[in-house]
């Protein structure tokens, strides 16, 4: 690696400054789970990266309203040690506590994880459910839009040169809600999820399911929003047909590969598994918060 | 001479290397560094199987801080000549070639050319400014796709051994070896039921989690010092000098801290590079293979086909056995069929069987031994088929195989005939342990399975000095990997009658003891013990003779215990006994130094056998496997050092629930390794396994001085198997093929759903 | 190429070192700070060998860059000893046999005191989830689970 610089700014526009304005590849660093690696094998081979960890408010989750921020550059271990937000999002959160071994988890952020773009990132399923939008600065300026529309394709995000992202924005939680997050993975710890599978709901006074988010991850290119699994928790209580339903809508809903990990009849089958019950999960805790 | 009232062996003292390794003191293969060494790294073959046309290392030469670069010219090209290699044959030529790729690579990875620089990343630059032509040929890696008429061929000249007539056209099956005895046609005719299924077995790596690593450092005048980590300085010191053509004399192995090899380590992949590159440059150099390269080029073990026939009477006698085994040899004849096919069916006295095997090249590493070598995956196969058969006789698992048990006089399709086994008494065992009683739930099951090995001797040195103060060193020289050093000091301590504290252990490098076959074939506890326990009975009978001079008396009359010399017979009661430590101190004035010597071949090293016990519960839907609980009793004939005996028998067992359930090598169509690193290739974590019940039986073996037999490769021969029926017993699915990872199991699942629609 | 000037402190001294920037803070421990005690064994932070805490967090030293441990705290295996006092894990592993070739042992030594240094009274299931970061393939594990609930043990009283 002959020409690789290492900067680490104070400002959320130096960095934006350095990798707008880098000669060669520039690649921002947070955790570095999946850069360092990736270093190490050759499979990226930046002339610059620029480690964010130094920015203030790049770490740390703050409540305000009832709403969370969780800055780009928090590493997993910190998310599942706030309680209130461990509180309102659990689904959350464990997915962000799934990635990796107990070292990892020191490191891995939730911006790392997503730019990375692996179809199989577990904190995306959650996040798309949770309707988390993502803060991003760059060269034009800040802007905001839904974590759905980061990743473009495995290894790709719609960022542009000289983008990242600064902060995560959680909505005010509803009242009666929850979320789940399952993941199945060979060994019971440390592998990539096969299948991931995130669900989000919220109940109405009586206990009927009033609104539903359902993202499967590592079935397609990216994480995939269900719709079709939402509709059938919508309107019910979960009942065996809602849950037939929702296996159903889970795996018409995936466009899975043949790999190391796992097959594409596999995926599919365990990605209506999985939703069943990463549903049932969700529904207790919306229920346990009535 | 066997010892009684024993009072060091059979405890547990913390082991004499013990504080080094929780401080981080200890130094292993890559820990050592010598001034102006330089780093070294491997060009490797990106191809599965390609004609190697030109090699150009001008630009690499060229950059600053490169001071060294080697191919195979720079090997001497020496001739085919057998050697024996751990536990199983190995031709030096191919040897040579494996380390350093001549006209061919065979395979993703192979050697082809070597870099020494200033530093690690100029050798990076270095090693990808080598320019090579390659001519990309079709390769083959599965076993039976490597047989087939029409396979790629890896060696034009390879004619399979063991057919007669020989074969006319050359193949990739390097050897066919058959073992028979009494006549099966005869017995399957005899046979009220009959078992027959074929079972497969992926490659796996014996995943040790250090790396390979060395430094070796020439010098003008010829010789050559190298810091190592194997399983035997004595096979590294061999083995470089045929290799690049040096006097023995001139090459001295220092063994370093060992960080795991089950076998991996008893070939040499680096130190003949590293010594090339450093002979080159004048400069020492140090190579560390990555987890990649580990993963790549070393030697994993064989992925094998296993076919097994097994027929019997309704009373459960068993009337025939027949197998056929096809093991992957990787890129070089040698796999351990012939281990494979000799205890597949030794746990059993059987009057009519025949084993057959082919040893099989095709386009993946060269395959290294891997605990028990070839014995998991044959064991895998018979032991699969002997719980089929009990079922389908309406037999207990265990009482099934007592039935038909190999007990002494057991004449073993391979030769011999066993004699001090305790292969009943392991079965027993199992049978009254509370874990065979627990009641099991819903999608819950038990396996068992038990699981055979020979266990070797062979050479060891060993010497035992006596020093001034009447503490004593011990001085042998096979690496310790499993808490072996202690051992040697136990032993040596019961023999002095000193407290282990008073009694040190020392690996010594090749120049500083006598020549002792490598760390493996469960050898060392057995082998160097019994010279080590030569070598202290030496040193006691020098302690007596200076007693007899100091009081002037027969050495006859005078007995050795507990640390003392005794008066005895006529003189006794004469004198109060003389202490180890009162002699040593006047040793200059009653004839010099103390201390003993031995250097045997180490003969009479006893088979060993466990029987497991394993429960397991199925997630139908995900076909997800968790391992409830793991029981593996196993006859050691003593366990010198109980905690580490148990600790072979508990690592030994996890490394067979991971072939078992997930570990495998995944190729793709070119031949590449898919998972050569530790995300992908899945070996257990923490969280996967239970506790591990280690029952240990003793049935002393006669010919050792403390009754031992090695333990620490049997563990990891019935653990496939018990998982197998384990889930059978669990959810009624027959899982021939390894791994058993969830989508295969799941599948399975689904098949028999739609089977029975 | 131009290397960094770091300053940090390990192990409780403050320290400087030079680096270049692909360096991992693995490597400079072992290559640059002679404290070989941190070991590579798959250098992509899925085995643990080379655990390190930095700033009070468990992690891999495979997977930091040399660079990044400015101003940072950073403790190796190398302090866990007491001048010749073992801490109660390294004295529970030893009499436990929870090694056998030790290669993992600095590894997992250094996880387990973070783990009861957050969790003094931990499951068996929480430590082997904890501890699933360290691979061992000697003891299958159990011996070392044994020897972290003594330690546990010890370390309340």
């Amino acid at each position: 690696m002959p020409h690789l610089t290492y900067a680490a700014p104070a400002t959320v526009e130096d960095a934006v400054r350095a990798l707008a304005g880098a000669t060669g590849v520039a690649k921002p660093l947070s955790g570095g789970t999946d850069l360092l690696v990736q270093l190490r094998t050759g499979r990226a081979q930046p002339d610059l990266i620029v480690d964010t960890k130094r920015i203030p408010g790049m770490m740390g989750v703050r409540e305000e309203n009832g709403a969370f921020v969780i800055g780009a550059a928090t590493p997993s271990a910190l998310l599942g040690e706030h309680p209130g937000l461990k509180k309102a999002w659990p689904g959350l959160v464990e997915a962000a506590k799934l990635i990796g071994s107990t070292q990892i988890q020191a490191r891995a952020t939730l911006a790392g994880n997503l730019c990375n773009a692996s179809p199989a990132a577990d904190s995306v399923p959650a996040m798309i459910v949770a309707r988390v939008t993502c803060v991003i600065a760059g060269p034009g300026g800040r802007r905001e839009v839904p974590v759905e529309t980061i990743c473009t394709g495995p290894g790709k995000t719609s960022l542009a040169r000289g983008e990242i992202i600064v902060a995560f924005k959680l909505p005010p939680r509803p009242k009666h809600s929850g979320d789940a997050y399952l993941r199945f993975i060979p060994r019971t710890e440390m592998d990539i999820a096969v299948v991931g599978c995130g669900v989000n709901l919220t109940l109405d006074a009586g206990g009927v399911c009033s609104d539903a988010r359902v993202a499967l991850g590592a079935v397609a290119p990216t994480a995939v929003l269900v719709p079709e699994g939402a509709k059938a928790l919508v309107g019910r209580k979960l009942d065996d047909a809602a849950l037939k339903a929702l296996d159903a809508a889970a795996r018409q809903a995936c466009k899975p590969i043949d790999d190391k990990r796992g097959t594409v009849d596999y995926r599919i089958k365990v990605a209506g598994v999985l939703a069943r019950r990463a549903a049932t999960i969700a529904f207790a805790r919306a229920e346990a918060a009535r | 001479m066997a010892y009684e009232n024993l009072k060091v062996v059979g405890t547990r003292p913390i082991r004499p290397d013990g504080v080094d390794k929780v401080t981080g003191r200890a130094q292993f293969g890559a820990d050592m560094t010598m001034p102006g060494q330089l780093v070294g790294k491997m060009k490797r073959s990106p191809h599965a199987h390609a004609r190697i046309l030109r090699i150009d290392a001008t630009k690499a030469l060229a950059l600053p801080g490169v001071k060294a670069v080697v191919t195979a010219a720079d090997f001497p090209d020496i001739p085919d000549e057998m050697a024996f290699v751990g536990e199983g044959p190995m031709n030096f030529r191919d040897l040579s070639c494996n380390c350093m790729a001549r006209d061919k690579a065979l395979y993703e990875g192979h050697a082809v050319a070597a870099v020494a620089a200033t530093t690690a990343a100029i050798a990076d630059e270095a090693v990808a400014l080598i320019d090579i032509a390659y001519e990309v040929l079709p390769h083959v890696i599965d076993v039976e796709a490597a047989m087939a008429e029409d396979a790629p061929l890896l060696h034009p000249r390879m004619i399979t051994q063991g057919v007669q007539p020989a074969p006319t056209k050359p193949s990739n099956i390097a050897k066919k070896m058959v073992f028979a005895l009494g006549d099966i046609a005869q017995g399957f005719k005899d046979a009220e039921v009959i078992v027959q299924r074929k079972y497969t077995t992926k490659p796996v790596h014996q995943a040790y989690i250090e790396p390979h690593a060395c430094i070796a450092a020439a010098s003008s005048d010829g010789q050559a010092q190298i810091f190592s980590s194997s399983q035997g300085q004595f096979m590294i010191r061999a083995y470089v000098a045929k290799l690049l053509g040096i006097d023995i004399s001139n090459i001295r192995v220092t063994p370093a801290e060992i960080g795991g090899g089950f076998g991996g380590k008893t070939l040499v992949y680096l130190e003949p590079v590293a010594l090339a590159l450093s002979k080159k440059c004048g400069r020492p150099v140090k190579m560390v293979m990555s987890r990649e390269e580990v993963f790549k080029a070393s030697g994993p073990t064989s992925g094998g086909a296993v076919e097994v026939k097994i027929g019997a009477k309704k009373d459960g006698t068993i009337t025939a056995a027949e197998a056929t085994l096809k093991y992957q040899a990787g890129a070089f004849a040698g796999s351990p069929v012939g281990p494979g096919c000799m205890a597949a069916f030794a746990m059993y006295d059987l009057k009519n069987v025949t084993i057959t095997g082919y040893d099989v090249v095709s386009n993946r590493p060269k395959v290294a031994a891997y605990r028990a070598p070839g014995a998991p995956i044959s064991t895998f196969g018979v032991e699969s088929c002997i719980d089929e058969l009990a079922r389908k006789i309406g037999m207990d698992p265990i009482a099934f195989r007592a039935k038909n048990a190999a007990k002494n006089g057991t004449k073993a399709a391979y030769g011999p005939t066993f004699k001090d086994i305790g292969y009943v008494e392991t079965l027993e065992a199992a049978r009254k342990h509370p874990h065979y009683q627990q009641p099991l739930g819903k999608n819950q099951g038990r396996g068992v399975a038990s699981g055979f090995w020979f266990n070797i001797g062979g050479e060891s040195s060993a010497a035992v000095h006596i020093n001034e103060d009447g503490t004593a060193v011990v001085v042998e020289g096979c690496p310790d990997i499993g808490g072996s050093r202690a051992s040697m000091a136990m032993m040596a301590a019961e023999v002095l009658g000193l407290p282990i504290e008073r009694v040190r252990p020392v690996i010594a490098d090749t120049s500083s003891v006598g020549y002792s076959f490598l760390t493996g074939g469960s050898r060392v506890t057995f082998a160097t013990g019994m010279a080590v326990t030569q070598a202290a009975e030496q040193a006691v009978v020098e302690l007596r003779k200076r007693a007899a001079v100091t009081w002037d008396i027969p050495v006859d009359d005078i007995a050795w215990a507990d640390g003392k010399a005794h008066p005895i017979g006529a003189s006794a009661g004469k004198f109060p006994p003389l202490s180890l430590g009162e002699i040593a101190l006047k040793s200059a004035r009653t004839g010099g130094p103390i201390g003993g010597k031995a250097q045997i071949n180490a003969q009479g090293a006893a088979p060993g056998y466990g029987t497991h016990v394993c429960d397991v519960e199925v997630d139908l839907e995900t076909g997800h496997v968790t391992i409830l609980r793991y029981t593996a009793v196993q006859d050691v004939g003593r366990a010198i050092h109980p905690s580490y005996v148990e600790g072979q028998i508990q690592g030994g067992v996890a490394q067979g629930i991971g072939w078992a359930l997930n570990e495998e090598y995944i190729y793709d169509k070119d031949g590449r390794l898919e998972n050569a690193g530790f995300l992908d290739y899945r070996v257990p974590v923490c969280s996967d396994l239970p506790m591990i019940e280690a029952v240990v039986v003793e049935v002393p073996n006669p010919r050792h001085p403390f009754g031992v037999k090695g333990v620490g490769e049997v563990p990891i021969v019935p653990p496939m198997a018990a998982v197998a029926n384990a889930i059978y017993d669990a959810i009624g699915v027959r899982m021939p093929d390894l791994p058993i990872s969830p989508p295969r199991l799941r599948a399975a699942i689904d098949r028999r759903a739609e089977a029975a629609e | 190429m131009s290397q960094h000037h770091v300053s940090a402190t390990v192990n409780g001294e403050p320290v400087e070192f030079l680096c270049e920037p692909q360096e991992t803070l693995l490597d400079v421990l072992r290559d640059r700070l002679n404290l070989t005690g941190s070991k590579e064994g798959c250098g992509s932070g899925d085995c643990g060998a080379c655990s390190v805490v930095v700033d009070g967090r468990l992690m891999c030293s495979c997977l930091m860059l040399g660079a990044e441990a400015e101003g940072r705290a950073i403790e190796t295996i190398e302090s866990l000893a007491q001048g010749d006092r073992l801490h109660p894990l390294q004295q529970r592993f030893l009499e436990h046999a929870a090694l056998q070739c030790g290669f993992c042992t600095p590894g997992f030594l250094v996880a387990a005191k973070a783990l009861l240094d957050r969790n003094p009274n931990p499951t068996e299931s929480e430590a082997r989830y904890w501890l699933a970061g360290n691979l061992c393939r000697c003891t299958g594990y159990d011996k070392i689970i044994r020897a972290v609930m003594d330690a546990a043990a010890d370390l309340r009283k």
